[in-house]
């Protein structure tokens, strides 16, 4: 009996491609562990919404395979990156955070599943709504908040803040709106260049959208076929500035004109990793660049400065809330396919809010970084320099 | 007698006389070449040394260059490493600096630096400060580099001179080379910096042929970022410049040396670092100064020298208040005799030293 088990759990974790995962209804479960989860489903299928396509003739599946560990990974990441941005809004309230801070909740499900779509080694960019790419790719929670606290301990060393966070494949947290867009589409040119068959996803926002500088890097990596994932997160505001106040053209995923685009449900994370799976193919096979369109939703307002009940009502924030929220829409799918109980999902809620909590007590606690690295990081691989205080006598060190 | 013959010319015909012009003397050489050819060849090399080098631009393959800079380059290398680009400085710009995070070497090409303006967020923001704001996570070798400053006849929205306004930004290295040595020796150092390098070139010195000497010829010379150069050693007067400008105070010195004033010529080579050291040292020699310099006079490379002056050791052997040769603070206009009279000439720089010299 163990082993049959065993065979059928290690064929069921082969992937969601496999075409042997039948659909694993209710009706039928199977025992892959002696733990206290005996009863629950290792996987199923999921009926994801279809794409609104352009200039394409296929768009992603309209079904995927969830299996528990990922689910539970997914969830766990949602979960950890909204109670971050929860307590970033905490202690920016209290001054401990200062300055810009756009919080990412409500958009989880487009983090994850685009990070669930393609491998470590693909290359991501976006702006500086960025706490949450910043975890998908790789940063400690803990680095992120120290950062955003403005200590030594954060993953810039308290010098970049808020928008200014880096990782291996993970360029950034920009501010200036729409300049990382070409400089994705460079990393794309380097991808090609380099003949990994990586690829770059290089994210955007509806807001960005309408910026001179993307339409001439959706004619340059179309000219030059590179293998650019374009993502414009619409979440319907720009500032308080709503999208048909924006964009004489709201089909966002229409704008490349040339370059195929499909409009995905950025609330539902499995829709999310399905298209980012497709693209990525399209990218990798040599077709050039596509564009997404990621349909989601921020609760908080544009940054920490902005209570984001202006430009709309709260009745409209609490329906999206209610009805789309993307951690509840994944909970509420594990559980109705009894993949996941409450007991453990209560478990992984205690252990995330203990993350935090630790998290938060460092980058409170933390030192700010010392004056001696003032001046550092000017250059890379450099000799020494000497700059120039706010006075001609004060003569500082730079070292690289 | 040569350099006398110049400065007859430079007073009538600038772009005629410089194109013509006398090379200056150096020790035994080998070779003759040109500014363009010495970038030329500066690229090829570095292209052949690391295939991480590559080259983007208008122009910059298949029509050789707007300025016949990378001729050949495009036949030699192809399309992967020398990428002809549309008229969008911005979003190449920021391709550039996006391929250089990512782990190449690009050479971003514009066609003049007035055109960067319209991509200086993506020099500036992108480029510059990310090693800093990333505290040395992510750095970004780029090279940013073409024609900077006056041209000839080419009016007021192509002939603007950028080195002030990127020698303000920290995080960027700035250059401005003179001769065919600067040209190479500068570029081979930019390419090889792992840091953003704004490389200000000059289009009338693209055609002057200079003296190259063999140890300059060498596949691995590099000049120094950072550190000037004197071109003529003097007593009387020191002399500090950039660019095209250079030779102008040369051609000064030669003439006041009938005089019997010798002026000290430095050559700054770097707009950022700027060698401070070495004007003040040289001012601690002859006790006077004068900065000439083909942009604006407002906030420029001038004031910056003099303010530095003022604020260092050297201040105490000046006999005279240092001054600066600017172009005329107005945008400049097309007519020829407007033109001539809105940038330094021989005779406003030999003015003002004798001025300075109180002779």
């Amino acid at each position: 009996m163990q082993n049959m088990l065993t065979v059928i759990a290690n064929a069921l974790k082969g992937g969601a491609k496999i075409n042997g995962a039948q659909t694993v209804s209710e009706g039928s479960r199977v025992v892959i562990s002696a733990r206290s989860f005996a009863n629950l489903t290792p996987q199923a299928r999921f009926d994801i919404k279809r794409c609104d396509l352009h200039r394409l003739d296929e768009g992603p599946s309209v079904q995927t395979v969830l299996t528990r560990e990922d689910g539970l990974r997914y969830y766990r990441t949602m979960q950890t990156m909204r109670r971050m941005e929860l307590k970033a809004d905490q202690l920016y309230k209290q001054k401990i955070i200062r300055g810009f801070c756009h919080l990412y909740d409500g958009q989880e499900a487009c983090a994850v599943g685009i990070e669930a779509g393609i491998n470590p080694t693909d290359h991501l960019i976006t702006a500086y709504r960025a706490h949450g790419y910043t975890y998908t790719r790789g940063v400690s929670v803990k680095e992120i908040m120290a950062e955003l606290t403005g200590r030594r301990g954060g993953v810039a060393k308290g010098k970049g803040g808020s928008m200014h966070m880096y990782a291996k494949n993970f360029y950034g947290g920009n501010g200036i709106v729409g300049a990382q867009v070409p400089l994705g589409a460079g990393v794309a040119l380097a991808c090609q260049y380099q003949g990994k068959n990586e690829v770059c996803v290089t994210l955007y926002g509806d807001g960005a959208a309408n910026q001179g500088q993307i339409f001439e890097s959706f004619n340059m990596a179309a000219l030059w076929k590179l293998p650019c994932i374009f993502i414009c997160e619409n979440n319907k505001y720009g500032m308080g500035t709503s999208v048909e106040r924006a964009s004489a053209s709201t089909d966002y995923y229409k704008r490349g004109d040339y370059i195929p685009g499909l409009r995905v449900d950025g609330m539902d994370v499995l829709s999310v990793r399905e298209a980012t799976r497709f693209a990525a193919d399209y990218c990798r096979s040599g077709k050039g660049p596509i564009l997404m369109e990621l349909q989601t939703y921020r609760y908080h307002g544009h940054s920490m400065s902005d209570p984001g009940v202006s430009y709309r009502t709260r009745e409209e924030i609490q329906e999206v809330r209610s009805k789309s929220d993307p951690i509840t829409v994944l909970k509420d799918r594990m559980i109705s396919n009894n993949m996941a109980n409450l007991e453990e999902i209560k478990d992984i809620d205690a252990e995330i809010r203990k993350e935090i909590e630790e998290a938060a007590q460092f980058a409170t606690s933390d030192p700010e970084p010392p004056l001696e690295d003032l001046c550092n990081h000017i250059f890379y691989n450099d000799a020494p320099l000497e700059i120039r205080g706010t006075n001609p006598w004060m003569k500082l060190k730079s070292i690289s | 007698m040569a350099s006398l013959r110049c400065f007859l010319r430079s007073g009538k015909n600038a772009v005629a006389a410089v194109l013509r012009r006398e090379f200056h003397g150096t020790p035994p050489a080998a070779v003759q070449i040109t500014v363009r050819d010495a970038l030329n060849q500066a690229m090829d090399e570095e292209l052949e040394r690391d295939e991480r080098v590559f080259l983007l631009g208008e122009e910059v393959a298949q029509y050789d260059g707007a300025y016949k800079i990378s001729r050949g380059l495009w036949k030699k290398y192809g399309d992967k490493r020398i990428i002809d680009t549309p008229i969008t400085e911005m979003g190449f710009a920021g391709i550039a600096v996006g391929a250089a995070m990512a782990g190449l070497r690009p050479i971003c090409e514009f066609m003049t630096f007035n055109f960067s303006m319209q991509a200086i967020d993506q020099v500036i923001n992108s480029a510059a400060k990310t090693y800093y704001m990333s505290a040395g996570l992510q750095s970004v070798p780029i090279v940013f580099r073409g024609p900077n400053g006056a041209s000839a006849g080419v009016a007021a929205q192509h002939s603007q001179c950028f080195a002030a306004w990127y020698g303000h930004c920290p995080g960027l290295k700035v250059v401005s080379p003179w001769s065919a040595e600067d040209a190479r020796g500068l570029l081979k150092a930019a390419i090889r910096d792992d840091n953003p390098v704004v490389f200000l070139e000059n289009e009338l010195m693209y055609g002057v042929p200079f003296e190259m000497s063999e140890e300059v010829q060498s596949k691995d010379f590099l000049i120094p970022i950072g550190k000037a150069k004197i071109e003529r050693q003097g007593n009387h007067i020191t002399l500090v410049s950039h660019s095209r400008m250079v030779g102008l105070c040369l051609d000064a010195a030669a003439v006041l040396a009938k005089e019997g004033i010798e002026c000290e010529v430095i050559n700054m080579r770097s707009i950022r670092p700027l060698d401070a050291e070495a004007i003040e040292t040289s001012i601690m020699k002859t006790n006077h100064l004068v900065t000439v310099e083909g942009g604006w006079p407002q906030f420029g490379i001038g004031a910056e020298i003099l303010a530095r002056i003022m604020e260092g050791p050297a201040f105490n052997y000046l006999d005279a208040p240092a001054v600066r040769v600017t172009g005329v603070d107005i945008p400049m206009p097309y007519a020829k005799i407007l033109e001539d009279n809105s940038i330094p000439q021989i005779k406003d720089i030999i003015f003002s030293i004798k001025k300075t010299l109180n002779v």
